[in-house]
């Protein structure tokens, strides 16, 4: 079995796994961290969505041994000394959530969208979570979001 | 998924060795249609190879009149690419709209191509801007490189080394997307070069990507909107599924070629 190696939310891990292993199995079942979710096998979800080398990309349409050597980032990696991200304030304060299950691919989506685009159009931010599905919201409530994070108010 | 073994190799003369001694081996890109494939057992390879290791596989760079793509490039650094969006912006806005950003950030030219999805974007591009497909056997004009239905004419032992693109006097592309999947129900890729005008239609063909004479020889006459009298092609050569009928795609490929001319003049 191959062994892969990486460094996810700053550790450096590694560990045995399958060629065919995913790497959103990796994180969850070897790294424990269940924040990364699951809600499709399209592709179309973006439940999964983390940061590989700095870029959003859905874990589950990515080998593990793809990500040989790559830094990870995943939602338990945004909170620093215990305080979370400004978007996930953001989600909290604009009730950009409901039941939750969409919300880590969202966070980590639509930090990479302010990296690329600080200031975006609520058009841009409809764009960009083309591939981020949520069942519950209707959006509204995420792009504001979003917004509040780009405008730097609090809510 | 089945299991298969994966292998990373370094150069292509090692990714070549590989195919050859390897089963039922499949070359892995960005991997963004093919690992759905194979959670969906579609596919059973032995062993997948990947090609992102392989040095001077991807970068864009311009080369006698022409840009070429390196095959494991991917949509985002094509959208991005300061390079395509001087020389040919409409392949940079094509990139941009391929799937969804995250697709992007892995996706690659080499990938979509190889797959030759009916309704993907890349191979309405190439036919419609007169790309070259180029492989490690040898140079195939897009005309000839789509074959039907996820058919390409590769051969077995054949992968795509880069896309070469030559630089139209004006083009656009102009799709109109499924509203539920983004998927193109027609995309026109349209280009001008001297008087020679191309234009090939993804999405609605029942064997794949292909170009409408009538439209391209109504536009080397006359390159305006108004010389468009809707699309020439047979509608029992046009696909019809739940999505649109095949009379809705025909008509979808006039108005589409006709934004497309008014893009391309605007540029
Ligand atoms: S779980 Fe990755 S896109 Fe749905
Ligand atoms: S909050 Fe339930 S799926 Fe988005």
């Amino acid at each position: 079995m191959p062994t892969v190696s990486m460094a996810v939310n700053g550790k450096d891990v590694s560990g045995e796994v399958e060629g065919r292993t995913l790497l959103v199995e990796f994180i969850r079942k070897n790294l424990r961290l269940t924040g990364t979710h699951v809600g499709c096998d399209t592709s179309q979800c973006g439940a999964c969505v983390v940061h590989v080398n700095g870029r959003s990309v859905k874990s589950c349409t990515m080998l593990a041994v793809e990500a040989e050597g790559a830094t990870v980032t995943t939602l338990e990696g945004l909170v620093k000394d215990g305080k979370m991200h400004p978007m996930q304030e953001a989600f909290r304060d604009q009730h950009g959530l409901q039941c939750g299950f969409c919300t880590p691919g969202m966070v980590m989506s639509t930090i990479d969208l302010l990296r690329v685009n600080p200031d975006p159009s609520e058009a841009e931010i409809r764009d960009w979570l083309e591939g981020n599905i949520c069942r519950c919201t209707g959006y509204h409530n995420i792009v504001k979001a979003v917004q509040q994070v780009a405008s730097g108010d609090a809510a | 998924m089945y299991s298969f073994e994966y292998h990373n190799p370094a150069s292509q003369k090692e990714a070549e060795e590989l195919l050859a001694s390897t089963d039922n081996p499949s070359l892995l890109a960005g991997g963004q249609t093919l690992l759905p494939a194979l959670k969906h057992r579609l596919a059973e390879p032995s062993d997948l190879i990947d090609l992102k290791g392989i040095d001077g596989l991807s970068g864009i760079r311009e080369e006698n009149g022409a840009i070429v793509i390196g095959a494991a490039t991917t949509h985002c650094e094509v959208s991005e690419s300061e390079l395509v969006a001087k020389r040919i912006p409409a392949l940079a806005k094509l990139a941009g709209g391929i799937g969804d950003q995250q697709v992007r950030h892995r996706g690659t030219i080499g990938g979509s191509v190889a797959n030759n999805d009916p309704a993907a974007d890349y191979p309405a591009g190439c036919v419609g801007l007169g790309a070259t497909i180029r492989t490690n056997r040898r140079e195939m004009g897009a005309d000839n490189f789509f074959v039907d239905l996820f058919e390409t004419a590769l051969g077995e032992d054949e992968m795509i080394l880069a896309v070469s693109f030559p630089i139209p006097d004006q083009a656009a592309y102009i799709k109109f997307p499924n509203p539920a999947s983004r998927y193109a129900l027609v995309g026109v890729m349209l280009s001008k070069t001297g008087g020679d005008v191309r234009v090939a239609i993804t999405g609605a063909g029942s064997s794949g990507v292909f170009r409408d004479s009538h439209i391209e020889t109504a536009l080397s006459k006359d390159f305006s909107v108004d010389a468009i009298d809707g699309s020439g092609v047979d509608e029992a050569e046009i696909s019809a599924d739940i999505h649109a009928s095949a009379e809705y795609r025909k008509h979808l490929i006039g108005e589409m070629a006709r934004r497309a001319v008014e893009a391309a003049s605007g540029s």
